[in-house]
């Protein structure tokens, strides 16, 4: 024969633990199956439970006062000369039942809440609360056809963006008449291959024709000393790893930043009877892809130091080269600076990317003669040429903007405050 | 009847007596979850209420079911599947202790809604007019119960269409913790069947003998067209209302009294003095229902738990089954 | 094809189904002797007799009890309540063991009943003027139907008969007197389906019942005004059948659901929810949704009028999402 270990029975559905209040049989009892042999204590009621053996009552193992979860042994019946009981299988059932264990906190039995963790503040970026209100299918067809959402006038509530709206953008972008029109035959004899233009050429095609046809533009030329930017960039890069090291591009975009912040009328954007100054300085770094062309933006840039601009304009050009930027990099932009010196262009002019107002194009840094105290020397001189947007900027704002850049950067330690 | 129905009827109050307590000490273990209501002290009532009852004649009764269940004639292994929620359970382990059912005996089961079963009784006992098939309807309900509106609307619309019903009120005194006393304006529950025009009657539920003859004349009432009859047997549980109850609503004194007339130690008494049973014999029965009760509950234990995809079957019903869905579908672990 | 009003089109799918089914039968507050509350039943009993036309007295529960117990057993009932707002007097009965008895003893038992009641209002102040569909939508193991023309009050009806399940079929008192061509013989609408009852591209109307014909009368005016509403009658809501509704906005990008209830946890509630989750790409502006404001309803007529919707309230809606008003910021 075997003794039977009693255990701390469950009562009650919600029940998950008992204190033994008193002992009504003491060891060495004799009880009978049936008889009440101790009572209990639960959150609810204080209760008599009932011992479904017959036998001696040979241990007691659980004392007056002490709390254990249901299914825990308490006490121990049988005759003398039996053999120890077996480990319970059934306590093994209780704890993974149907939400009876202690670990069931839905039933909200454990009595400890779950303390509510408060989400983390992530500071709004710019581009949140930027983020143009557009109804979902608005935002669809944009993307679609490569908008970007900032140039379309929202008519619903509130400034919503609707599917109407951008279909009227695409109307109207379509109605402008493209340079490359179909008038224009090929030369007659002369064999063709057809190349199709990506989504996004197709998209830039759009953009840039209606840039130069509805945009009146005037172009503005200045020549910069960059021989304390070429210092400066040494002895920094000096002390920096190869994956960090400024390029002469950062300068630019610092500098740039710094003066639209005293030259706003460069960071805004025309529409019917008014100039819209920006209130905020994200410039685009204009990059060469494969079908095309993209200007991921670095915001605030004229908050920014030096360092982050370069830490950020290295990530976005990481990224661009993997496919992996978002939306959310390329939209926001104020102003575009594009710089094909590592192509080795000495100067160009470039189109203005709306809802903008100019576009800053820079050439290649090199050695060139220039006229010092009225002697020839040989300094490191770029070309910068801005193109900018004659209903909200005139020379003279033009002029002004290209003095105060080629001062910051022939002054350019000032960069670094 | 003769000795071996006598010792039928010993014999399945006491199933019913020992099914109750191993439930008892199963629950205690964690295998059955939710409430458990125990029969224990009521057996004389269902063993005689449906040994009264032909085999096609129906049977509905409260959520302290599983003594009726057994009277039935339900497979104890079932029945203790289904307290264990198994596949292999009366209800397929989907109703639990108050939802038991077997219609292949005419068990439409026990219900959780108190007096919520007794209209549906009502409409069971109007398809058997209705069809002219000869069955009659036994509809179980508690003290409690008979202060609902659907005991008072179904009693008015049974007499009122002559339906063949026999309403048993089983009256163990209390509603949980309420003495009928302080629920009952009207404390003779018999009496209630006067205000719907039916005949009533009172019987002693302690005796299994007693409550057989008077079931059996309403029985007879009914099958016969004359309609339905209200019956009360006065009974009384050992127990708690359920598992948990720690019955501070009444007094030790009052269940040991009521123990003295325990109503399976008692009919096994007068079976003996009647020489119908000798002691050999109840204790080869007593001992062949212990046998039953473990081989229940080894059954129960080894079954399998339903298979998940269970919590969408038998939402709906129809060859086409209407689609419920997946698990995932129907929102489960989301 | 014959024109027959709502009322005789349901009464024609009563007499059809019980000649051809001696198990069906009707039960209910004055449906034999008066004729029927509504005159939905008028001389079925003369035909039938009172074994299958059944008066009983003022007990919603235990009429609709005893349908359970009866269609457990074999028959196949209708139990008529008079209004739906006395089936609250029903609730336990229709919740707790019609919907769920086929499931808790695990597929044993099947509960084949209809519970016929209507929704309705004129007059007839707050506690007999109300409409819970979305109270028996929301309950797994009932199926609910509403139809809005007396062709679908025929076909679903017999359908709802048929079936295995407990059928929930709301009718509307306004609409018992409206007329449209009915097929004759015998013909079945499927439960579970939506319908197109209007095609159009520049919005989506989403509706059932009293308020589908009232959004057809909205698209017509809306119409003259040069807005082609595509109008959808769900006729079940549960289940619902959304597959056409988003395969509308889809083309659309616009939709309003129109319900006669209130709108806070309405039916319109949840169409709307689905459709965001099937349709969200789509859509120009938020879900509008026309329901009655949340205030009991008042004796008086024109404080009645002024709270019930109606067709000049699905038009303002149309209106307003069409001209990017919904939704504001």
């Amino acid at each position: 024969m075997t003794a039977t270990t009693v255990v701390m029975p469950k009562m009650g559905y919600d029940m998950t633990q008992g204190k033994i209040v008193r002992w009504l049989k003491h060891e060495g009892d004799r009880v009978e199956k049936g008889d009440a042999i101790a009572e209990i204590e639960t959150d609810k009621v204080n209760i008599q439970i009932e011992s479904f053996a017959s036998g001696n009552l040979q241990k007691i193992i659980v004392h007056e006062g002490e709390s254990v979860p249901v299914g825990q042994p308490i006490a121990q019946i049988g005759e003398p000369g039996d053999e120890p009981p077996v480990a319970q299988p059934n306590e093994q059932r209780q704890q993974t039942g149907a939400g009876e264990g202690a670990e069931a906190p839905a039933l909200g039995v454990t009595g400890v809440a779950p303390e509510i963790q408060a989400a983390p503040k992530t500071p709004p970026s710019a581009g949140e609360e930027e983020r143009a209100k557009a109804s979902p299918i608005a935002r669809r067809l944009a993307e679609e056809h490569g908008i970007e959402l900032g140039s379309v006038s929202g008519s619903g509530p509130g400034g919503r963006i609707t599917k109407e709206d951008v279909e009227k953008y695409l109307a109207e972008a379509a109605s402008q008449p493209t340079p490359a029109a179909p008038a224009v035959a090929p030369p007659e004899g002369v064999p063709v291959e057809t190349q199709e233009l990506s989504r996004m050429g197709q998209a830039i095609a759009r953009h840039m024709a209606l840039s130069k046809s509805t945009i009146p533009h005037f172009y503005t030329t200045v020549e910069i000393d960059m021989s304390m930017v070429a210092t400066l960039r040494e002895e920094l890069n000096q002390t920096l790893s190869s994956e960090e090291r400024f390029s002469y591009n950062d300068f630019i975009m610092k500098a740039t930043a710094v003066a639209l912040t005293q030259f706003p009328k460069l960071n805004s954007f025309y529409t019917e009877g008014k100039r819209n100054i920006f209130k905020q300085v994200n410039i685009g770094m204009a990059i060469a892809l494969e079908d095309g062309l993209i200007a991921p933006v670095i915001r605030e840039c004229d908050q920014k130091s030096l360092f982050k601009i370069a830490q950020e304009s290295r990530d976005l050009a990481a990224r661009t080269r993997q496919g992996t930027l978002r939306q959310a990099d390329y939209s926001g932009g104020t102003f575009t600076v594009t710089n094909m010196g590592m192509l080795g262009v000495e100067e160009f002019s470039a189109i203005i990317n709306p809802p903008q107002a100019a576009i800053l194009a820079v050439g290649t840094v090199a050695p060139r003669p220039a006229v010092r105290d009225n002697s020839l020397v040989v300094a490191k001189t770029m070309k910068a040429t801005l193109s900018a947007d004659h209903r909200v900027v005139n020379g003279a704002d033009a002029a002004r903007f290209l003095g105060e850049l080629k001062v910051l950067l022939e002054n350019s330690a000032r960069l670094l405050l | 009847m003769n000795q071996d129905e006598l010792i039928g009827l010993y014999r399945q109050m006491l199933l019913i007596r020992r099914f109750e307590e191993k439930a008892a000490e199963e629950y205690t273990l964690g295998k059955i979850g939710g409430f458990l209501h125990l029969y224990v002290g009521e057996e004389a009532v269902a063993v005689g209420a449906v040994s009264a009852m032909k085999p096609d004649d129906d049977l509905l009764t409260h959520y302290r079911d599983h003594g009726y269940a057994l009277a039935k004639g339900c497979d104890p292994k079932k029945a203790m599947a289904e307290l264990f929620g198994k596949e292999t359970g009366l209800s397929r382990g989907k109703g639990g202790s108050m939802h038991m059912a077997d219609v292949s005996k005419h068990f439409w089961g026990g219900y959780a809604i108190v007096g919520g079963h007794i209209p549906i009784a009502t409409g069971i006992a109007l398809a058997n007019q209705y069809q002219n098939n000869g069955r009659v309807v036994l509809c179980v309900f508690g003290d409690g119960a008979t202060n609902t509106g659907n005991f008072h609307e179904s009693l008015n619309l049974a007499e009122l269409w002559r339906l063949p019903i026999v309403f048993l009120v089983e009256n163990n005194s209390y509603g949980m913790g309420t003495h009928l006393a302080r629920a009952s304006a009207l404390k003779a529950m018999h009496s209630k069947g006067c205000a719907y025009g039916m005949p009533s009657r009172q019987v002693d539920g302690m005796d299994v003998l007693l409550v057989r003859d008077a079931v059996s004349s309403a029985i007879d009432y009914a099958r016969s067209g004359m309609g339905p009859s209200l019956l009360e047997a006065t009974t009384y549980r050992y127990r708690g209302h359920s598992m948990a109850d720690p019955e501070l609503y009444r007094h030790r004194e009052e269940v040991e009294t009521w123990k003295l007339r325990d109503p399976v130690r008692h009919f096994q008494t007068s079976l003996q003095l009647g020489r119908f049973l000798t002691d050999e014999q109840a204790e080869a029965v007593s001992k062949d229902v212990d046998r039953e009760v473990d081989d229940a509950v080894a059954f129960a234990d080894k079954s399998p738990d339903p298979d998940p995809s269970a919590i969408c079957e038998d939402v709906y019903a129809g060859p086409e089954g209407l689609e419920v869905g997946t698990p995932e579908s129907v929102g489960v672990g989301r | 094809m014959p024109d027959l009003t709502y009322r005789e089109a349901l009464r024609q799918a009563l007499r059809e189904e019980m000649q051809h089914d001696e198990r069906v039968f009707v039960m209910g507050e004055d449906v034999a002797a008066y004729g029927g509350s509504y005159a939905v039943t008028k001389g079925l009993v003369d035909e039938f007799g009172e074994k299958r036309l059944r008066d009983t007295p003022i007990s919603e529960s235990a009429i609709v009890g005893a349908s359970v117990g009866a269609a457990m057993a074999g028959l196949r009932p209708i139990a008529e309540l008079m209004t739906v707002n006395f089936a609250l007097l029903a609730m336990d009965e229709i919740v707790n063991h019609a919907a769920k008895l086929h499931f808790m003893f695990g597929g044993q038992v099947n509960v084949p009943m209809v519970v016929r009641t209507a929704a309705g209002w004129g007059q007839l102040a707050a506690t007999h003027s109300q409409t819970f569909e979305n109270y028996f939508a929301y309950v797994p193991g009932l199926l609910v139907v509403a139809p809005s023309t007396p062709r679908d009050a025929k076909g679903l009806l017999k359908a709802a008969i048929r079936d295995p399940n407990p059928v929930i079929f709301l009718e509307h008192s306004l609409l018992y007197g409206m007329k449209g061509e009915v097929p004759e013989g015998d013909f079945v609408e499927e439960l579970g389906k939506s319908k197109v009852i209007r095609q159009g591209s520049d919005v989506t109307i989403v509706s059932y019942s009293r308020m589908a014909v009232a959004s057809m009368i909205a698209a017509e005016q809306l119409a003259k005004e040069g807005i082609e509403a595509e109008v959808i009658d769900l006729r079940s809501l549960r289940p619902i059948d959304m597959d056409p509704v988003i395969e509308s906005v889809r083309r659309t990008n616009r939709a309003v659901v129109a319900e006669e209830g209130w709108r806070s946890c309405g039916m319109g509630a949840e169409i709307a929810t689905r459709i965001y989750e099937k349709a969200f790409e789509y859509l120009d502006a938020p879900v509008a949704r026309v329901a009655a404001p949340e205030v009991p309803l008042a004796y008086n007529r024109q404080l009645e009028r002024d709270a019930v919707p109606d067709e000049l309230d699905v038009i303002e809606a149309v209106k307003r999402l069409v001209n990017h008003k919904e939704g504001g910021g």
